[in-house]
Protein backbone atom coordinates (compact mmCIF):
# COMPACT_ATOMS: atom_id res chain seq x y z
CA UNK A 1 0.00 0.00 0.00
CA UNK A 2 1.07 3.37 -1.13
CA UNK A 3 1.70 5.79 2.38
CA UNK A 4 2.80 8.86 0.44
CA UNK A 5 4.47 10.99 -1.33
CA UNK A 6 8.77 11.14 -0.16
CA UNK A 7 11.02 12.41 -2.15
CA UNK A 8 9.62 14.69 -5.82
CA UNK A 9 12.42 15.62 -8.11
CA UNK A 10 12.90 19.83 -8.98
CA UNK A 11 15.05 19.80 -12.15
CA UNK A 12 17.71 22.51 -11.66
CA UNK A 13 20.44 24.21 -13.80
CA UNK A 14 22.77 24.47 -11.13
CA UNK A 15 23.02 22.93 -7.76
CA UNK A 16 24.99 25.23 -6.11
CA UNK A 17 22.75 28.28 -6.97
CA UNK A 18 19.72 26.03 -6.52
CA UNK A 19 21.09 25.06 -2.95
CA UNK A 20 21.15 28.88 -2.06
CA UNK A 21 18.06 29.58 -3.45
CA UNK A 22 16.05 27.21 -1.86
CA UNK A 23 17.87 27.55 1.83
CA UNK A 24 18.32 31.07 2.00
CA UNK A 25 15.85 32.58 -0.18
CA UNK A 26 12.81 30.29 0.01
CA UNK A 27 14.20 28.90 4.23
CA UNK A 28 13.76 25.33 2.89
CA UNK A 29 16.57 23.36 5.27
CA UNK A 30 18.83 21.48 3.87
CA UNK A 31 18.46 17.65 4.41
CA UNK A 32 21.62 15.82 2.48
CA UNK A 33 24.34 17.15 0.29
CA UNK A 34 26.55 14.18 -0.38
CA UNK A 35 28.41 13.58 -3.42
CA UNK A 36 28.75 9.95 -4.58
CA UNK A 37 32.18 8.73 -4.84
CA UNK A 38 34.91 10.54 -6.94
CA UNK A 39 32.91 13.00 -9.46
CA UNK A 40 29.90 10.85 -9.19
CA UNK A 41 26.14 12.10 -8.68
CA UNK A 42 25.58 14.83 -6.57
CA UNK A 43 22.39 14.25 -4.06
CA UNK A 44 20.64 17.32 -3.13
CA UNK A 45 17.52 17.25 -0.97
CA UNK A 46 16.09 20.13 0.89
CA UNK A 47 12.68 20.08 2.68
CA UNK A 48 10.26 22.25 4.98
CA UNK A 49 11.45 22.12 8.67
CA UNK A 50 7.59 21.68 9.42
CA UNK A 51 7.80 18.74 7.12
CA UNK A 52 10.37 15.84 8.08
CA UNK A 53 8.57 13.45 5.68
CA UNK A 54 8.88 14.95 2.20
CA UNK A 55 12.23 15.60 0.07
CA UNK A 56 12.34 18.11 -3.11
CA UNK A 57 15.97 16.40 -4.77
CA UNK A 58 17.57 19.03 -7.05
CA UNK A 59 18.75 17.60 -10.11
CA UNK A 60 20.28 18.96 -12.89
CA UNK A 61 19.24 17.38 -16.14
CA UNK A 62 22.12 15.61 -17.63
CA UNK A 63 24.75 11.94 -18.36
CA UNK A 64 24.72 9.53 -16.88
CA UNK A 65 20.95 9.22 -16.48
CA UNK A 66 20.12 11.26 -19.23
CA UNK A 67 21.49 11.62 -23.26
CA UNK A 68 22.99 14.75 -23.84
CA UNK A 69 20.01 15.44 -26.25
CA UNK A 70 17.19 15.13 -23.70
CA UNK A 71 19.31 16.82 -21.07
CA UNK A 72 19.82 20.11 -23.58
CA UNK A 73 15.97 20.00 -24.00
CA UNK A 74 15.11 19.91 -20.59
CA UNK A 75 17.43 22.56 -19.22
CA UNK A 76 15.73 24.69 -22.06
CA UNK A 77 12.05 23.87 -21.10
CA UNK A 78 13.05 25.12 -17.93
CA UNK A 79 14.90 28.27 -18.88
CA UNK A 80 11.81 29.09 -20.90
CA UNK A 81 9.87 29.09 -17.83
CA UNK A 82 7.30 26.30 -19.25
CA UNK A 83 7.55 23.85 -16.09
CA UNK A 84 5.61 24.28 -12.94
CA UNK A 85 7.81 22.14 -9.92
CA UNK A 86 4.57 22.09 -7.16
CA UNK A 87 2.46 24.01 -4.57
CA UNK A 88 4.25 24.77 -1.44
CA UNK A 89 2.14 25.91 1.22
CA UNK A 90 2.70 28.50 3.78
CA UNK A 91 -0.14 29.70 7.13
CA UNK A 92 0.78 33.55 6.40
CA UNK A 93 0.77 34.37 2.31
CA UNK A 94 0.72 37.87 2.77
CA UNK A 95 3.96 37.89 5.58
CA UNK A 96 5.81 35.37 3.52
CA UNK A 97 5.49 37.29 -0.03
CA UNK A 98 6.74 40.46 1.39
CA UNK A 99 9.83 38.49 3.13
CA UNK A 100 9.96 36.27 0.44
CA UNK A 101 10.06 39.64 -2.43
CA UNK A 102 12.38 41.26 -0.42
CA UNK A 103 14.87 38.47 -0.28
CA UNK A 104 14.83 38.47 -4.17
CA UNK A 105 12.14 35.78 -5.23
CA UNK A 106 10.93 36.52 -8.19
CA UNK A 107 7.08 36.96 -8.24
CA UNK A 108 5.04 36.29 -11.12
CA UNK A 109 1.63 36.81 -9.41
CA UNK A 110 1.36 38.99 -6.12
CA UNK A 111 -1.32 36.80 -3.09
CA UNK A 112 -5.00 36.84 -4.80
CA UNK A 113 -7.92 35.49 -3.56
CA UNK A 114 -8.88 31.66 -4.57
CA UNK A 115 -12.11 29.26 -4.16
CA UNK A 116 -9.47 27.34 -1.97
CA UNK A 117 -7.25 30.06 -0.83
CA UNK A 118 -5.11 33.02 -1.17
CA UNK A 119 -2.07 32.15 -3.88
CA UNK A 120 0.73 33.69 -5.03
CA UNK A 121 3.35 32.82 -7.97
CA UNK A 122 6.90 32.66 -8.21
CA UNK A 123 9.98 31.36 -9.87
CA UNK A 124 12.95 29.56 -8.39
CA UNK A 125 16.05 30.61 -10.00
CA UNK A 126 16.56 28.51 -12.52
CA UNK A 127 13.17 29.21 -13.72
CA UNK A 128 10.43 26.37 -12.59
CA UNK A 129 7.35 28.19 -11.23
CA UNK A 130 5.56 27.51 -7.90
CA UNK A 131 2.33 28.30 -6.50
CA UNK A 132 2.48 29.75 -2.90
CA UNK A 133 -0.73 28.94 -1.21
CA UNK A 134 -2.34 30.16 1.96
CA UNK A 135 -4.86 26.99 2.38
CA UNK A 136 -8.78 28.31 2.83
CA UNK A 137 -10.18 26.67 6.45
CA UNK A 138 -13.27 24.90 5.63
CA UNK A 139 -15.46 24.59 2.44
CA UNK A 140 -14.13 25.98 -0.92
CA UNK A 141 -15.44 29.53 -1.23
CA UNK A 142 -17.90 29.54 -4.04
CA UNK A 143 -20.34 32.37 -3.43
CA UNK A 144 -18.02 34.65 -5.81
CA UNK A 145 -18.29 34.41 -9.24
CA UNK A 146 -14.10 33.58 -9.15
CA UNK A 147 -11.89 34.78 -11.71
CA UNK A 148 -9.20 32.76 -13.05
CA UNK B 1 19.79 4.75 1.68
CA UNK B 2 17.73 2.88 0.03
CA UNK B 3 15.18 5.76 -0.27
CA UNK B 4 17.16 6.79 -3.50
CA UNK B 5 18.63 3.70 -4.54
CA UNK B 6 16.77 3.75 -7.99
CA UNK B 7 18.15 7.10 -8.72
CA UNK B 8 21.63 6.34 -7.79
CA UNK B 9 21.31 3.29 -9.76
CA UNK B 10 20.05 5.47 -12.84
CA UNK B 11 23.20 7.78 -12.36
CA UNK B 12 25.48 4.97 -12.14
CA UNK B 13 24.02 2.94 -15.52
CA UNK B 14 26.72 5.04 -17.90
CA UNK B 15 30.42 6.54 -18.39
CA UNK B 16 30.53 9.91 -17.99
CA UNK B 17 29.33 12.03 -21.20
CA UNK B 18 29.19 15.72 -21.55
CA UNK B 19 26.90 18.56 -22.82
CA UNK B 20 28.72 20.23 -25.61
CA UNK B 21 29.68 23.76 -24.55
CA UNK B 22 28.40 25.64 -27.86
CA UNK B 23 24.50 24.55 -26.13
CA UNK B 24 24.59 26.15 -23.05
CA UNK B 25 24.20 29.40 -24.51
CA UNK B 26 21.11 28.55 -25.73
CA UNK B 27 19.62 28.13 -22.31
CA UNK B 28 21.13 31.37 -21.30
CA UNK B 29 19.09 32.93 -24.07
CA UNK B 30 16.12 31.33 -23.08
CA UNK B 31 16.42 32.64 -19.62
CA UNK B 32 16.70 36.31 -21.21
CA UNK B 33 13.48 35.70 -23.35
CA UNK B 34 11.74 34.40 -19.88
CA UNK B 35 12.51 37.10 -18.00
CA UNK B 36 11.27 39.20 -20.02
CA UNK B 37 8.23 37.17 -20.80
CA UNK B 38 7.89 37.42 -16.89
CA UNK B 39 7.56 40.85 -16.66
CA UNK B 40 4.28 40.94 -19.50
CA UNK B 41 3.16 38.40 -17.18
CA UNK B 42 3.94 40.58 -14.01
CA UNK B 43 3.27 44.31 -15.35
CA UNK B 44 1.07 43.99 -18.01
CA UNK B 45 -1.61 46.58 -16.89
CA UNK B 46 2.07 49.41 -15.73
CA UNK B 47 1.63 51.82 -19.23
CA UNK B 48 5.51 51.98 -19.05
CA UNK B 49 5.83 47.95 -20.07
CA UNK B 50 6.81 48.77 -23.66
CA UNK B 51 9.09 47.19 -26.71
CA UNK B 52 12.53 48.99 -25.13
CA UNK B 53 11.78 47.85 -21.55
CA UNK B 54 11.32 44.42 -22.29
CA UNK B 55 14.10 44.13 -25.00
CA UNK B 56 16.56 45.67 -22.57
CA UNK B 57 15.37 43.13 -19.97
CA UNK B 58 16.30 40.23 -22.35
CA UNK B 59 19.50 41.70 -23.15
CA UNK B 60 18.34 41.99 -26.80
CA UNK B 61 17.74 44.38 -29.59
CA UNK B 62 14.24 45.14 -30.74
CA UNK B 63 14.85 43.87 -33.74
CA UNK B 64 16.10 40.11 -32.72
CA UNK B 65 14.42 40.41 -29.27
CA UNK B 66 11.11 40.22 -31.48
CA UNK B 67 11.40 37.35 -33.75
CA UNK B 68 13.80 35.55 -30.23
CA UNK B 69 10.67 35.64 -29.07
CA UNK B 70 8.08 34.46 -31.30
CA UNK B 71 10.33 31.95 -32.06
CA UNK B 72 10.32 30.68 -28.46
CA UNK B 73 6.92 31.59 -27.81
CA UNK B 74 4.91 31.72 -30.67
CA UNK B 75 3.55 35.26 -30.51
CA UNK B 76 5.73 38.16 -31.03
CA UNK B 77 5.62 40.29 -27.25
CA UNK B 78 2.89 42.78 -28.70
CA UNK B 79 0.81 40.21 -29.27
CA UNK B 80 1.51 38.47 -26.18
CA UNK B 81 1.10 41.59 -24.00
CA UNK B 82 -2.22 42.51 -25.94
CA UNK B 83 -3.10 38.74 -25.13
CA UNK B 84 -2.39 38.76 -21.43
CA UNK B 85 -4.41 42.54 -21.36
CA UNK B 86 -7.68 41.06 -22.70
CA UNK B 87 -7.44 37.85 -20.95
CA UNK B 88 -7.39 40.07 -18.07
CA UNK B 89 -10.06 42.38 -19.02
CA UNK B 90 -12.35 39.25 -19.83
CA UNK B 91 -12.08 38.57 -16.46
CA UNK B 92 -13.16 41.55 -14.94
CA UNK B 93 -16.28 42.21 -17.50
CA UNK B 94 -17.26 38.95 -15.75
CA UNK B 95 -16.61 39.51 -12.20
CA UNK B 96 -16.17 42.91 -11.82
CA UNK B 97 -18.36 45.63 -11.45
CA UNK B 98 -16.79 48.24 -13.51
CA UNK B 99 -17.30 49.83 -16.27
CA UNK B 100 -15.95 48.83 -19.91
CA UNK B 101 -14.03 52.06 -20.19
CA UNK B 102 -12.69 51.42 -16.50
CA UNK B 103 -11.86 48.28 -17.48
CA UNK B 104 -10.24 49.56 -20.64
CA UNK B 105 -7.77 51.25 -18.41
CA UNK B 106 -7.36 49.30 -16.09
CA UNK B 107 -6.28 46.67 -18.52
CA UNK B 108 -3.32 49.71 -19.95
CA UNK B 109 -5.19 50.00 -22.86
CA UNK B 110 -5.52 54.56 -23.46
CA UNK B 111 -8.01 54.15 -26.00
CA UNK B 112 -11.69 52.61 -25.98
CA UNK B 113 -11.47 52.63 -29.58
CA UNK B 114 -8.59 50.34 -29.68
CA UNK B 115 -9.56 48.03 -26.79
CA UNK B 116 -12.75 47.44 -28.35
CA UNK B 117 -11.13 46.14 -31.77
CA UNK B 118 -8.46 44.52 -30.03
CA UNK B 119 -11.01 42.52 -27.72
CA UNK B 120 -13.20 41.80 -30.72
CA UNK B 121 -10.65 40.40 -32.50
CA UNK B 122 -9.34 38.28 -29.48
CA UNK B 123 -13.02 37.12 -28.57
CA UNK B 124 -15.63 37.64 -31.73
CA UNK B 125 -17.67 40.12 -29.27
CA UNK B 126 -17.08 43.30 -28.16
CA UNK B 127 -16.65 44.22 -24.44
CA UNK B 128 -20.30 44.50 -23.79
CA UNK B 129 -21.43 41.72 -26.12
CA UNK B 130 -18.85 39.55 -24.03
CA UNK B 131 -20.23 40.62 -20.62
CA UNK B 132 -24.08 40.29 -21.59
CA UNK B 133 -22.92 36.92 -22.71
CA UNK B 134 -21.26 35.86 -18.97
CA UNK B 135 -23.71 37.60 -17.10
CA UNK B 136 -24.48 35.40 -13.88
CA UNK B 137 -22.03 32.63 -14.76
CA UNK B 138 -20.87 30.31 -12.41
CA UNK B 139 -17.64 30.03 -10.08
CA UNK B 140 -14.32 28.93 -12.35
CA UNK B 141 -12.66 26.47 -10.00
CA UNK B 142 -9.16 26.29 -12.14
CA UNK B 143 -6.31 26.52 -9.73
CA UNK B 144 -5.35 30.55 -10.32
CA UNK B 145 -1.87 29.29 -11.62
CA UNK B 146 -2.95 26.80 -13.52
CA UNK B 147 -5.63 29.02 -15.65
CA UNK B 148 -2.70 31.56 -15.77
CA UNK B 149 -0.57 29.61 -17.27
CA UNK B 150 -2.87 28.07 -19.65
CA UNK B 151 -4.00 31.38 -20.75
CA UNK B 152 0.01 32.39 -21.39
CA UNK B 153 0.35 29.19 -23.49
CA UNK B 154 0.21 28.47 -26.82
CA UNK B 155 -3.13 28.77 -28.74
CA UNK B 156 -4.58 25.16 -29.08
CA UNK B 157 -7.77 23.55 -30.03
CA UNK B 158 -11.44 25.53 -31.73
CA UNK B 159 -10.17 28.48 -30.00
CA UNK B 160 -7.29 29.18 -31.43
CA UNK B 161 -8.94 29.36 -35.00
CA UNK B 162 -10.92 32.06 -34.24
CA UNK B 163 -8.71 33.85 -32.61
CA UNK B 164 -5.36 33.57 -34.87
CA UNK B 165 -7.60 33.08 -37.88
CA UNK B 166 -8.56 37.02 -37.77
CA UNK B 167 -6.34 40.02 -38.25
CA UNK B 168 -3.15 38.32 -37.14
CA UNK B 169 -0.55 41.47 -38.18
CA UNK B 170 -3.59 43.99 -36.99
CA UNK B 171 -3.06 42.40 -33.53
CA UNK B 172 0.41 43.32 -33.14
CA UNK B 173 0.07 47.03 -33.84
CA UNK B 174 -1.98 50.10 -32.11
CA UNK B 175 -1.45 49.62 -28.01
CA UNK B 176 1.20 46.90 -27.84
CA UNK B 177 4.79 47.54 -28.65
Amino acid sequence: MIKGLAISTVWVLDQDRAKEFYTEKLGLELRTDMTMGEGGMRWLTVGAPDQPGIDLTLMVPGPPAMDPESAEMMKKLIAKGVLGAGVLRTDDIHGDYKKLKDRGVEFLQEPQERPYGTEALFRDDSGNWFSFTQHREGELDLEKDWSC
Amino acid sequence: MPAFSCAVRAFSRAGSLSVPRATIGNVDRMRQLRLAKDVIDRDWAEPGTDLDTLAARAGYSRYHFIRAFKAAYGETPGQYLTHRRIDRAEDLLRTANLSVTEICHLVGFSSLGTFSARFKTWTGMTPSEYRAKHVGRGAALIPGCYAMLWAGGFRTGPGAGARDGTGAGERNSGEAP
